[in-house]
């Protein structure tokens, strides 16, 4: 086994045990913090596949930004997942049996898997020579040349995104009293009182 | 012209069936009678002035499919335009008595707008317009139309008084027994069109001969396709002519008013079947078979309905049983080849049984709608006019005339049943000399006048019967119903002398009456021959072997049919039979009922068996009932309990009251509102059809 | 290159620049007050693309490395979505008034999930087939929980969403199998691994998944489940739009993957839409008998319309399409004139769904009684209604290609279906004496979408407005 070999089996290993501890962790922190590391070993495995541009990516953006949001979300929510875990129980073998089938099913798959004959000449047809262009160089070409279509449509996607979260988050409540700083310094002490006489044995 | 005839009726008809409210009933009957009357006249002019050579007019194209065509229109031949005058003089005295006769009717209340009047003489009209179209009809469908129209009509007429159980259960039985005709009809229709491959009279009638040659195969075997046609098409006119085994629906049919029995069930739509037979007589004489078998069950009709007639006591009954014997004298002389004959009787038949019927309805106007001669009697002093009249119709039915004065004038001279019925005994004799049908002719002759006179006897001579204060206050009819008694008692005097010479009597006169070939012109036919295409006239000058091929004047003879030839040279003895059992008819009437009238009750006493079996009409109603009627109610209700209730019904109800809604049930418990739920269902969907996929490798 | 490909592109841009646009006037001058006026220019610009895309040459034109194709069959369907589009957002502009649900944002949300469809309909490829669906689904997600103070309504956008991600990550799932065997993304590439109608296990396990994840959108079982809690927790004018545009873009997508990338291999994916076009016509009518609410029973409406009309997709032919195109168009006009009428069901001033509301409605409003029949005549396929004919186009599909079990399924269920849309029609003329909708509190253009569509679907047996010619064009694009 050459050290190759072995760092990728390392790394493969770690991102499927995390992965599936990520899903039985009792504590969602605990969920969130094995996430993060099924995140790392696959940056490994991208390193090791020569994607080092995807690699810093998933480190940066997914651990970096949205494993932290996650965990932050997690831990301010106040979710009972013991309930939910309870249901799932109730649930448990049918869903094992569905799992066993699917998995027997996509084993006979994996089983007599070939490609196309003409699948990696397609597949090398879209990405410009590795060998001209570095990485990073070739991800930019056709994200912002030959997919540009793509890309702009993604760019809709997270308006819509934003719009949403702003449309179903944003409130004026208007039952609610405020502060207005204007309306308390412009306040005139004159007319904030009125003076009544009243007589007595009348009322008002 | 004909169109005028043919149309004037259903004019009147949707005027007066839709569009009373605007001319008031009143209005709706004058106007329909108008129209008949006018129908009439021209009638009467197309009559005398046809010249015997057979025209066709297209109206309009109705069906046109395929090899079937069939166009609306008239074939005016001489049948027809006797079928013309026939049919629109009664109706058109029959609405006149009508006027009369349902002025006041008990069976409606028209303080609370029941309104009728308009609606009987819109079904009346609307009858007039649908005989026409049949007798009119230049191929089988119009005559279906016309066959079933008048069906349709009978039914509505006899159900008219439709509060009535009785009344309704008669429609329906005349209708349903009429279906088993029609069945016969229809299967006779598609038999020829299937054999000849067309429905159009000039093109059937050449090929009858061919037809002789030709084989069916119908139920277990083969026939000669002319004999199958023929009982065909016969069990069709039996049922709409009440001939023996579907005679059953007449008598009851006489639930209807007394005009509708005297226009309907006596004068014109009974005699359909008759027509029919005279119409096909291009095939009739290639269908030996067929022919023997209408001339046994014509016979035999006679013969039957004439015994049954002996005993009823219903007056109208008697009359129909009467009706139902006469038109067996037509089909006899239809089966025994003289179609002129028949036609003969059918036209005198219809003057004097109308006039019987429409007297009889006069009779019990009188008596305030009681139809027991039983409670009849001495009625003649207070209804003088109707009495003599019914005795002129009696004289007619009965044949009463003056033998031998045929030979002595050229012409016999008594009333027109006189002529007739002799014409058709005296025929059947020459067509198969004095066998069964010819005996049970003359003994029918003999109860024919027995009965008739009975009636008289019984309505209007001894003693008052019955309830007292009716018979003090009959009366005599108004003058609306008086006139048409009058006119057709003209018909039945002298209808006969009239035509005798042109229907029977003379070879010569029947030639150019009929457009007859005689037999000298006859030749061994062959060569092309052409076959006569729509509006085409035959014009007078056609060579003589043209004019002799089937089809070409209004009714064919073989040369071989040599039944008129020997009637005309019958030995003295048959001609007088049937005046003898006339006469001797009216004897026993007059002693039994005159003289005696104590006799007729010990008769039936004594006779007792044989008084139950003619009064009860043979049990033949008693017989259907057991045979096709009851066990029909059982299949019925097996079907309707079982089949319909339990198995259709079951499972529909099964289906929707208890399938769907737990479908549905089913459908609601899945859907919880659990966003886990719903994932599952469509992971699970997604196992199926992988599992799916991968079991059966896709379409591979 | 790129300037060709973006003036193919036009329609597309001018829409999400014009809501962009919107969504900055609005954020800008009145917020929520500008609704109206939004409404009825983003409708206005609906109907003027349409206008522009339907008078458009024919031909067909690609763009994007055949990212993008511009034919017969997108612009057909893209003229039909937009038009249905318009139709729902004008007639529900007063509702929205009314009911507090007057958000700027809305308008602009239904202009961007039409440009996803626009794009959907126009895929050349999974990656911009998926650009598109999501970018439609996002804005759907959305407006369906716009009543965000209502439990139910953002109930129902959570609900949407969460199964929609499952739906989608299917979906995802399939294109990966499919690229993994065929080394592309693009129908074209996809189509041309595949051999003599031969289909290899890999690619057509990634088939399942893609129309899995796809009948997601059409709600087609066993997918539908999100349906009827979508439909009635949504705001009203959201259920309208849901059961008319994105119901027909998304059946419209899955004819182009099936024909563009698997259609040489029609016999495989044939039979998993017969089967689920059965499923769904049998569900929908089990389901909706036992609604008591008319927005619940619409969406099993549609469930069981979406499986008629995957019946003429299943057949696999060109008049199968067409027949799906006629289906379609139908049953968008038919929807929009009911959505009208549940629009304007209130009592006492409040917004009414249930069914028993209509008791003796007939007596009250005998024209709109008149119209509501005419409909839900038209939905249970009872000629002579246009929904017979939609009816009988998807039946002679499949009796053409050999399935005749499948049309008499379809009979079948179409006859237990007629039963909940004539029950419709017997509360509104024979229910009993209870207390019924408020009268008169029809706006004019609900009333007029009510009255047209009715009048539409009468008159247009004569020739269905020319639909059939137009979608028979459409069709010969797709399959040639």
């Amino acid at each position: 086994m050459t050290v190759a070999a072995f760092v990728f089996y390392l790394f493969a290993i770690v991102t499927v045990a995390s992965g599936v501890l990520v899903t039985i962790a009792r504590n969602p922190v605990h969920s969130v913090l094995w996430l993060i590391l099924a995140f790392l070993s696959a940056a490994g495995l991208f390193v090791m596949a020569g994607a080092e541009f995807v690699a810093m990516l998933l480190i940066i953006v997914y651990v970096g930004a949205v494993a932290v949001l996650f965990l932050f979300v997690v831990m301010m929510l106040d979710v009972d997942f013991s309930q939910l875990r309870a249901e799932m129980v109730r649930y448990m073998p049918l869903a094992i049996l569905i799992g066993v089938v699917l998995l027997v099913e996509f084993g006979m798959l994996y089983g007599n898997w070939h490609s196309a004959p003409q699948a990696e000449a397609l597949r090398q047809a879209v990405t410009p020579d590795l060998a001209q262009v570095q990485n990073t160089k070739a991800l930019g070409l056709l994200l912002y040349d030959r997919y540009v279509f793509l890309f702009m449509l993604a760019a809709l996607v997270l308006l819509v995104a934003m719009i949403g979260a702003i449309l179903l988050t944003l409130r004026h409540r208007r039952d609610v009293k405020r502060q207005n700083v204007l309306a308390q310094m412009w306040r005139d002490p004159a007319k904030a009182m009125e003076l009544k006489d009243v007589k007595p044995g009348q009322g008002l | 012209m004909v169109e005028f005839i043919l149309f004037a009726p259903l004019v009147g008809a949707i005027v007066a069936g839709f569009g009373w409210r605007f001319i008031t009933e009143t209005g709706a009957e004058w106007l329909t009678t108008a129209l008949l009357f006018a129908a009439a006249i021209a009638a009467w002019f197309v009559f005398f002035s046809f010249d015997g050579n057979t025209q066709v007019v297209t109206i309009f194209r109705w069906i046109d499919s395929g090899s079937l065509q069939a166009n609306w229109g008239v074939r005016l031949d001489r049948l027809t335009t006797i079928m013309l005058i026939v049919v629109t003089t009664v109706s058109a005295l029959v609405h006149l008595y009508s006027i009369g006769y349902m002025a006041h009717d008990e069976n409606f209340d028209e303080s609370k707008g029941e309104n009728y009047r308009a609606r009987f003489f819109a079904y009346i009209s609307l009858f007039t317009f649908t005989m026409l179209a049949l007798v009119t009809a230049n191929n089988l469908l119009q005559l279906f139309f016309g066959w079933e129209g008048v069906g349709l009509v009978s039914y509505l007429l006899v159900g008219f008084y439709y509060k009535k159980p009785s009344a309704n259960a008669a429609a329906i039985k005349a209708f349903i027994v009429n279906r088993v005709g029609d069945f016969g009809f229809l299967l006779g229709i598609f038999a020829i069109f299937v054999a000849t491959d067309s429905i159009n009279f000039d093109i059937i009638f050449p090929k009858s001969a061919e037809l002789a040659q030709m084989h069916i195969g119908f139920l277990w075997t083969t026939w000669n396709a002319a004999d199958v046609i023929g009982v065909l098409l016969f069990i069709g006119a039996a049922g709409k002519s009440a001939q023996l085994f579907l005679h059953t629906w007449l008598p009851d049919a006489m639930e209807g008013p007394t005009p509708v029995s005297a226009l309907i069930h006596a004068a014109t739509m009974v005699t359909a079947g008759v027509f029919l037979v005279c119409r096909m007589s291009p095939l009739y004489e290639y269908a030996p078979g067929a022919a023997a078998l209408v001339l046994v069950i014509g016979a035999t009709t006679a013969f039957f309905a004439a015994t049954v007639g002996l005993v009823q006591t219903d007056i109208k009954r008697v009359i129909a049983y009467s009706t139902c014997s006469q038109l067996g004298y037509m089909f006899a002389a239809a089966g025994a080849g003289v179609y002129s004959a028949a036609m003969f009787h059918l036209m005198t038949h219809a003057f004097f049984k109308a006039l019987l019927f429409l007297c009889a309805g006069s009779v019990i106007t009188a008596m305030h709608h009681e139809q027991d001669m039983r409670s009849y009697g001495g009625l003649r002093k207070k209804i003088p006019f109707t009495f003599w009249m019914m005795v002129i119709g009696t004289l007619a039915i009965t044949g009463t005339g003056i033998p031998f004065t045929g030979d002595l004038f050229g012409i016999p001279i008594g009333f027109a049943g006189y002529d007739s019925k002799d014409a058709i005994i005296e025929g059947v004799w020459g067509a198969n000399g004095a066998g069964y049908a010819f005996w049970m002719l003359v003994i029918a002759a003999a109860f024919t006048s027995f009965y008739s006179w009975r009636l008289i006897f019984m309505t209007f001579f001894g003693a008052p019967k019955g309830d007292k204060h009716a018979h003090e206050h009959a009366h005599e009819s108004p003058m609306v119903m008086l006139i048409p008694l009058g006119v057709l008692a003209l018909g039945a005097t002298f209808a006969g002398m009239i035509w005798y010479n042109s229907f029977f009597g003379n070879e010569k006169s029947m030639e150019s009456f009929f457009h007859l070939p005689t037999h000298a012109e006859q030749v061994a036919d062959g060569g092309a021959q052409n076959i006569l295409s729509q509006e085409h006239q035959i014009p007078n000058a056609l060579g003589a072997a043209e004019a002799t091929k089937p089809g070409a004047g209004a009714i064919y003879l073989r040369e071989d049919n040599q039944a008129i030839e020997h009637a005309h040279h019958a030995p003295a003895w048959v001609k007088i039979s049937p005046f003898i059992a006339m006469a001797l008819g009216f004897l026993l009437a007059w002693v039994m009922y005159i003289r005696s009238p104590s006799m007729p009750g010990k008769l039936a006493e004594s006779q007792r068996p044989l008084y139950l079996f003619l009064l009860n009409k043979w049990y033949f109603d008693e017989l259907y009932d057991a045979i096709f009627v009851r066990p029909m109610l059982a299949v019925g209700r097996f079907f309707w309990r079982w089949g319909d209730g339990v198995v259709i019904d079951g499972s529909i109800n099964a289906l929707a009251t208890r399938i769907i809604p737990a479908m549905t049930r089913a459908a609601g418990r899945l859907q919880s509102g659990f966003v886990y739920t719903y994932a599952f269902t469509m992971v699970i969907g997604i196992t199926l059809l992988v599992t799916w996929m991968t079991l059966t490798g896709g379409a591979q | 290159m790129i300037s060709e490909d973006l003036s193919l592109l036009l329609p597309e841009i001018v829409l999400a620049v014009y809501a962009m646009a919107a969504l900055m006037y609005g954020v800008y001058t009145g917020k929520d007050r500008t609704m109206p006026l939004l409404t009825w220019v983003t409708a206005a610009v609906f109907a003027a693309l349409a206008f522009w895309i339907g008078i458009t040459g024919p031909g067909t034109h690609t763009a994007f490395n055949g990212m993008f194709i511009d034919d017969g069959f997108s612009r057909f369907v893209k003229v039909t979505v937009l038009l249905s589009g318009a139709a729902v957002l004008v007639m529900a502009q007063d509702y929205m008034v009314r009911r507090g649900l007057a958000r700027f944002e809305y308008p602009v949300l239904v202009a961007l999930a039409v440009v996803g469809m626009m794009v959907m309909v126009s895929a050349g490829d999974l990656m911009s087939l998926y650009m598109g669906l999501e970018l439609q689904s996002l804005a759907l997600y959305v407006v369906a929980s716009l009543r965000r103070d209502s439990a139910k309504s953002t109930e129902a956008g959570l609900k949407y969403f969460v199964l929609g991600a499952l739906s989608s990550g299917i979906l995802l799932y399939g294109a990966s199998l499919t690229y993994g065997f065929a080394g592309t993304t693009e129908f074209k590439g996809i189509l041309s691994t595949i051999h003599g109608g031969h289909m290899s296990l890999g690619l057509l396990f990634g088939l399942v998944f893609l129309i899995s994840g796809l009948a997601f959108k059409i709600s087609a079982v066993p997918f539908h489940m999100w349906t009827p809690d979508v439909y009635e927790g949504a705001p009203t004018p959201v259920t309208a739009f849901f059961a008319t545009a994105p119901k027909v873009a998304a059946m419209s997508l899955i004819a182009r993957l099936l024909f563009d990338a698997f259609g040489t291999a029609p016999a495989d994916w044939s039979q998993i839409l017969a089967v689920l076009a059965v499923l769904s016509m049998f569900l929908g009518a089990f389901g909706a008998i036992g609604q008591t609410d008319i927005k619940r029973l619409m969406a099993y409406s549609s469930i069981a319309h979406m499986g008629y009309a995957l019946v003429g997709l299943s057949s696999g032919t060109q008049f199968g399409v067409e027949s799906m195109l006629m289906y379609m168009v139908i049953y968008a006009t038919t929807n929009v004139g009911v959505f009208a009428f549940i629009l304007s069901m209130e009592r006492d001033g409040r917004q009414i769904t249930d069914l028993a509301s209509l008791n003796n409605f007939a007596a009250k409003e005998p024209l709109k009684a008149l119209a509501i029949l005419i409909l839900m005549f038209s939905l249970a396929g009872v000629p002579p209604t246009v929904g017979f004919f939609a009816k009988f186009y998807v039946l002679r599909a499949a009796i053409e290609a050999n399935m005749t079990w499948l049309a008499v399924l379809a009979v079948i269920s179409s006859v237990i279906g007629a039963y909940y849309y004539l029950r419709i029609v017997y509360y509104m003329y024979f229910g009993q004496e209870t207390e019924g909708l408020d009268t008169g509190t029809m706006n004019i253009v609900p009333w007029i979408m009510l009255m047209g569509t009715a009048v539409i679907m009468l008159v247009g047996i004569v020739n269905l407005f020319g639909v059939e010619g137009l979608a028979h064009a459409a069709a010969a694009t797709l399959v040639p």
